[in-house]
């Protein structure tokens, strides 16, 4: 492993599934995790690997010319999953660009999520349905927007005692990744929501590379560690373990839901596949680097766990094979169907109230299109 | 009739006291502005009737101030942030311009972000370097914002208001050296609508458009031309995006001539954009080219020679003799 950082901070890494899939008591997470019987085990296996058949399907379609371009996420599936998991429908995410797992886990609809990717829409979903909001393509842009979410929260909640607020109280998540962990919007974020106790949980996936560029030079220390420097909890999770980030994440959006502050939390994880589709990894990174973390794949850890407990069967993983492969037959039949938009639509959002400009633009526009008109067809219609 | 005689600043202090009066949901938020008061005093006193949660002083960082305002904008606030100086303002320009202005368009119109940022702008004041630009053509230039510049108290009492009310962000640009310009404000009859521009002096021979803190410069330079003989039109057009182009267009149709100052550098400016499309709409109308009295395409100036770089009553009488002799 090239990566130093990672291999000191080894033991400080929370983790309740070793990568043999062996369960490790933890006295102070263990709590957080009680309710997870087999049935929920087999739940979050199904969804990871739901997520990553949606993943290969999606990856297939950019191949085939279908999509401009996708994110592959194969190697997050527990950091996504376990965290997502976590939250509560009345809490909000504001993800990144690759968190099509944390979107399974709040019910978006995966071909919905290939509108962006296909040159549909820049939003694809209607965040108010699943308080998922939509991608953020500038990196870290969102991170203050999910502070301040929280602080409107706070607003919204001012006056509720501590049993409401653990009943009912709502929890922001912010998503970001290692790369995007150097932005000055993710500082700023941080210090505001520092300031004003916000219940936001700012949750990293620190998957080693910014595209080409390694860890080492975003940061010189583990980027949990900065927390200290805002006042708040930073820990550090191994993000291929679903059970570790499930509890570490339940545990900071009960803290953040009781009114006691922001926590971030670093999922150690790894990006097994290319940044997009247009990335070759090869040019950067080695093979042994890579197959060092085919070992601590997520989703083998946990069918090692279920089956080396007989929490699961072989009926169980080829049925989990089969409804991967009909969802993604129908995310693809989906996604071919959209129809494709037309450019007068993109003149309907770009402003709330009626704007003078855009309806000169308009009817300019409209009306240079039906010059294009076949003259015998309109002759016809007259 | 209860009319009171303010300061372009008091005005806009009455404006935003009486939107956090109005909308529950309305919120401030800047550097210094509970406390203190804002660097001018604009937010003076607003902490003490409507608390810390709705006049909120932030930290320091403009991205962060925009930003969170955005995010308070999508749980269902209205947010009015300030920007301290104008020059501060690009910290914030990626949340401005990538987030702020694109919320709507991404989400196919199913929310926005309805924040009002106020900045002060503009020269004029003596200060040092970042304290006096005028930025306007950056923000004008990206779709999804609109930008208001009010020139005297009742407007600005008004339309800040408007603003508020606005479901579109918008770009609120205070000139800071008019602040403490008096004014009569009608707090019964509403200004005008803010995206409407206003004929403020009629003339026949000339137009001169401006807007913002050159507005008493523009009238000035009319009344001077005056005693040339020359009757002048003056209008301010309060909303540089979306721009009234009809009002201006009517007002070149009956004059031939069109002057357009503003203190932002000529070069790429909003006069241009005006001046293209006059030319479009109004073409036979000309009686001479249209003249631009901006800045200089130069980093605003320091302060001890700040006087010859901005457009003043000679600059724009100078300009209309061009225009007359052409």
């Amino acid at each position: 492993m090239t990566n130093t950082v990672h291999e000191t901070s080894e033991q400080a890494l929370v983790q309740l599934l070793t990568p043999e899939g062996e369960r490790r008591s933890n006295a102070e997470y263990d709590s957080f995790i009680q309710d997870v019987d087999a049935e929920m085990l087999r739940g979050f296996y199904r969804d990871m690997a739901l997520t990553r058949r949606f993943d290969q399907e999606a990856t297939a379609l950019q191949r085939q010319g279908q999509l401009a371009l996708w994110v592959p996420l194969r190697g997050q599936e527990a950091a996504q999953i376990g965290s997502g998991r976590a939250t509560r429908p009345n809490d909000y995410i504001f993800p990144t660009y690759r968190e099509h797992g944390v979107a399974l886990t709040r019910n978006v609809d995966f071909p919905q999520m290939l509108r962006i990717f296909r040159g549909i829409s820049n939003g694809g979903w209607d965040p108010r349905e699943n308080n998922f909001h939509m991608y953020t393509m500038v990196l870290a842009a969102q991170m203050p927007h999910a502070t301040g979410y929280a602080m409107g929260v706070q607003r919204d909640q001012a006056g509720w005692d501590a049993e409401r607020l653990e009943k009912d109280g709502t929890a922001v998540v912010a998503y970001f990744g290692d790369g995007s962990s150097s932005e000055g919007e993710v500082h700023e974020s941080m210090v505001f929501a520092a300031s004003f106790n916000s219940p936001v949980v700012f949750f990293c996936q620190n998957n080693q590379w910014a595209i080409s560029v390694p860890f080492h030079v975003q940061s010189k220390v583990a980027l949990a560690e900065r927390a200290a420097g805002y006042g708040f909890p930073g820990i550090r999770v191994d993000g291929n373990d679903v059970l570790a980030v499930l509890a570490v994440t339940r545990w900071a959006l009960d803290r953040a839901r009781r009114g006691e502050g922001p926590v971030l939390i670093e999922a150690v994880t790894y990006r097994m596949s290319a940044h997009t589709t247009a990335d070759d990894p090869t040019k950067y990174r080695l093979d042994a680097d890579e197959q060092a973390w085919v070992t601590r794949d997520p989703m083998l850890r946990l069918e090692k766990h279920l089956r080396d407990n007989q929490l699961a069967d072989d009926a169980f993983f080829e049925q989990v094979v089969i409804d991967g492969n009909q969802m993604a037959t129908r995310v693809r039949e989906e996604a071919m169907a959209f129809p494709d938009p037309e450019l007068s639509q993109s003149f309907a959002n770009v402003y709330a109230e009626a704007h003078p400009l855009i309806q000169e633009e308009l009817k300019w526009h409209l009306e240079y299109e039906a010059g294009f008109a076949d003259n015998t067809e309109e002759g016809a219609t007259r | 009739m209860s009319t009171t005689t303010m300061t372009l600043a008091k005005a806009i202090t009455a404006g935003l006291d009486a939107v956090l009066a109005a909308n529950p949901k309305s919120l401030l938020i800047g550097e210094d502005i509970g406390r203190l008061g804002g660097v001018y005093r604009v937010t003076d006193g607003l902490i003490n009737t409507y608390g810390p949660d709705r006049v909120i002083d932030s930290p320091l960082g403009e991205a962060g101030i925009v930003g969170t305002s955005i995010g308070m904008a999508i749980r269902g606030y209205s947010p009015i942030a300030e920007i301290q100086f104008d020059g501060f303002v690009f910290p914030a320009f990626n949340q401005i311009t990538t987030q702020l202005a694109k919320m709507r368009a991404r989400s196919e119109g199913r929310f926005g972000a309805p924040v009002v940022i106020r900045i002060p702008y503009g020269g004029g004041i003596g200060s040092i370097e970042h304290h006096s630009e005028s930025p306007e053509a950056l923000f004008a230039h990206t779709a999804g914002l609109r930008i208001m510049a009010p020139s005297n108290a009742h407007d600005a009492y008004w339309m800040i208001q408007q603003a508020a009310a606005c479901q579109d962000p918008v770009i609120f640009f205070e000139p800071k050296r008019r602040y403490w310009l008096k004014g009569e404000v009608d707090t019964e009859n509403p200004a005008a609508d803010a995206f409407k521009a206003q004929v403020i002096r009629p003339g026949e021979d000339a137009t001169i458009v401006t807007y913002g803190p050159l507005v008493p410069v523009a009238l000035a330079a009319a009344e001077a031309a005056r005693e040339d003989g020359r009757s002048v039109e003056v209008i301010d057009l309060r909303s540089v995006s979306p721009i009234d182009f009809d009002t201006i267009t009517e007002s070149v149709e009956k004059t031939g001539r069109l002057i357009i100052t503003h203190e932002a550098p000529t070069f790429g400016g909003i006069g241009g954009e005006i001046a293209a499309r006059v030319s479009e709409r109004a073409f036979l109308s000309l009686e001479a080219p249209v003249i631009r009295v901006g800045g200089f395409h130069m980093p605003y100036p320091v302060a001890k020679v700040e006087e010859q770089y901005l457009p003043d009553i000679d600059k724009v009488l100078e300009a209309l003799d061009r225009s007359f002799a052409y």
